[in-house]
């Protein structure tokens, strides 16, 4: 995964609440290997739709969202879409909790930050520091965030949480040994 | 300091391998569910060399992708067959059980697996698809993951969470006839909005839900995403247990006393606390319908759907004029008697046998004025209405009666709603381009479906059965 530190970007809004993963990336293009380039499936059918869509691939690092950015669909292809078209930061006042944990383990970073599109709407370039949990406007207007630890450290590190886990090896074994026998399987699927 | 605890509280809290000061927990997994959507997960996994750790606990189910008409030809579209196949084969390599095309186990995940008995109180289950929320009916703690979390639990059988809040959804009252789970979540999911549970996991409670049935309470679970939650859950009960007993999974003999008892100390204490409660009177829900792109647009079907000019702000103003111009609907129209194109009966939400005999209720000795596909849940169900000669009552109303699978609610095995259409539908998304591009969505109950399907338009079902 790509660490994320510091970004300095050209920024874009899209100030409309309940943007689904569904109009992220259409259901056809999931089949698609990453291969295929996901860029070219950002907001697909939106783009035919409304030619002056603000959210395109390749002109933004910055998208300054509305609330609930991401519900819906678990798809992590909407993160894959969003990241190959250069899309690195998403600012919204909420966002879909499985977006939101997808984003992360792609280097995709979310901010929560309430107005954002009344606060930030003017700039059309952000810097967000991460390590320093700040988004700084052009006229030096400077905006904290909260963000959780765990998922801070991932993404400044640029973390594999796969080998972070197998670390708790020892203890990971213990559990599985002591779980109740109910718990496992008692028999084999059967028609 | 009271030391009751939630349902969610009880199942979190014995499955927490590690937890870091962070607040970073790692969380096991006892049950996970893969179906075609996961090659990317498999892709991760294969990529860095790992292996999946308990093939045991890891099931795959073909669903996504397969087709609605006959199983007797290969599937047509070269890529979904490819998808299906490359779930095969990935099960195969991996030692993991495989409910394929040709199983009699097949259907969609969230029908299937309770149907095996795969879910069970106070399990952690998860899927790379948002509809797991449907396992919490049981009481488990049941979650959608993205293809990197699926990787994540195929080598390692646990997940990095932060605890989430808890939300306690109470509905009160007895539902008036006609009105079914569907039009209580919905009702809500329009309370609390399509972002009213984010970051929080929803335990629903109260006499409306102890009097459902299994399959209203999954129902009910299936769209707690919808309004952004984590997770839904309902305490399990003898409802629960009688539901279970004997499934192929289940617990037998000893085992099972065993599990009934930790089963029966599962719901929440008396007095425990809950970060946010909300309460509805289920007698003051009528059939309810969606109007816009997002399930938080539901209103009475006795309603006339909003008018731009008379909302609060400029913002909330866009919104419905966005939504009304999509869906081809006039501001302030009257709901009931919306001509629709097509009806869609199934989906994890409404595919399951009572879903289907509630719409075949409707339909029986009516002909249908539109086309329609009605698609169960899984083989079971699908066998199970056949005995019961539902297949009969909707081809005889001119409806098809179809394969099991995810069909028309997503629309990737290619049943789309062409562009335009307006479509009367039980499953649980309306959002923008959901049954395919341009489609218009009206979610609504499985009764409710069929009330439309014979009336040619959104139709109150209260008036075509009386």
């Amino acid at each position: 995964m790509t660490p994320f530190t510091v970004l300095a970007g050209r920024a874009t809004v899209l100030d409309r609440a309940n943007v689904d993963t569904d109009q992220i990336i259409p259901a056809r293009f999931l089949r698609k290997p990453r291969s295929a380039g996901y860029q070219n499936f950002l907001f697909h059918d939106v783009l035919l739709q409304e030619p002056d869509f603000p959210v395109r691939a390749g002109t933004a690092a910055v998208l300054v969202a509305g609330a609930n950015f991401g519900c819906g669909s678990s798809r992590e292809g909407a993160v894959y879409a969003l990241v190959d078209g250069g899309i690195r930061c998403v600012i919204a006042p909420s966002f879909g909790d499985i977006f939101a944990g997808n984003a992360a383990k792609n280097g995709l970073l979310t901010v929560v930050l309430a107005d954002a599109a009344a606060l930030l709407g003017g700039a059309d370039r952000l810097t967000v520091d991460l390590p320093a949990q700040a988004i700084i406007c052009p006229d030096g207007r400077r905006f904290a965030f909260d963000i959780d630890a765990f998922r801070k450290r991932c993404l400044i590190e640029g973390l594999d949480d796969i080998g972070l886990t197998l670390q708790h090896e020892a203890a990971l074994a213990a559990f599985e040994r002591g779980l109740p026998s109910w718990a496992l399987l008692a028999g084999s699927p059967a028609p | 300091m009271s030391d009751a605890r939630t349902l969610f509280d009880k199942v979190w809290n014995a499955r927490v391998v590690v937890a870091r000061e962070d607040g970073a927990c790692l969380l096991w997994i006892d049950r996970h569910l893969v179906h075609e959507g996961s090659f990317h997960g498999f892709g991760m996994l294969d990529h860095s060399g790992r292996r999946v750790r308990r093939p045991d606990l890891t099931f795959a189910i073909a669903d996504h992708y397969v087709p609605s008409h006959s199983r007797a030809l290969p599937i047509a579209d070269p890529e979904a067959a490819g998808l299906v196949a490359t779930l095969r084969e990935n099960a195969r390599r991996h030692g993991i059980a495989l409910f394929g095309l040709d199983d009699p186990r097949q259907g969609i995940v969230h029908v299937t697996g309770p149907e095996q008995g795969l879910t069970l109180p106070g399990l952690t289950l998860v899927c790379g698809d948002s509809h797991t929320s449907t396992h919490g009916a049981f009481g488990a703690l049941a979650f959608g993951i993205g293809a990197s979390e699926v990787a994540h639990v195929l080598a390692t059988q646990t997940l990095w969470q932060r605890r989430p809040k808890t939300l306690r959804v109470g509905i009160e009252g007895t539902p008036h006839p006609h009105v079914a789970a569907k039009d209580l979540i919905l009702a809500v999911i329009a309370r609390i909005g399509a972002a009213g549970a984010v970051g929080h996991v929803i335990e629903y409670a109260g006499p409306a839900i102890r009097a459902m049935g299994m399959e209203a309470r999954m129902t009910i679970c299936n769209m707690s995403i919808e309004a952004g939650g984590r997770a839904g859950m309902v305490a399990p009960d003898d409802t629960t247990f009688a539901w279970l007993a004997g499934r192929p999974c289940a617990p037998k003999g000893a085992g099972w006393d065993a599990a009934l008892a930790a089963w029966k100390a599962l719901p929440s204490d008396a007095g425990a606390r809950f970060d946010r409660e909300v309460t509805l009177d289920a007698a003051a829900i009528a059939p309810t319908v969606t109007w816009g792109t997002s399930p938080e647009t539901a209103l009475p079907v006795t309603a006339r759907v909003p008018d731009p000019d008379a909302a609060e702000d400029v913002a909330r103003r866009r919104q419905i004029a966005e939504q009304l111009a999509y869906m081809g609907l006039a501001a302030g129209a009257p709901l009931e008697g919306t001509p629709i194109d097509r009806v869609f009966i199934g989906s994890c939400t409404n595919g399951r046998l009572p879903d289907l005999r509630a719409a075949a209720a409707v339909l029986k000795g009516r002909r249908a004025r539109v086309p329609g596909l009605v698609v169960p849940g899984s083989v079971a169900v699908k066998r199970a209405a056949e005995a019961e000669g539902l297949d009969r009552i909707f081809t005889a109303a001119g409806l098809v009666w179809g394969e099991p699978g995810c069909s028309m609610c997503v629309g990737m095995n290619g049943d789309l709603v062409p562009p335009g259409q307006r479509c009367a539908a039980t499953s649980n998304r309306n959002f923008v381009g959901r049954q395919g591009p341009g489609a218009r969505t009206h979610l609504m109950s499985p009764a409710m479906a069929a009330a439309a399907a014979v009336a040619g338009a959104i139709a109150d079902v209260r008036k075509i059965v009386a």
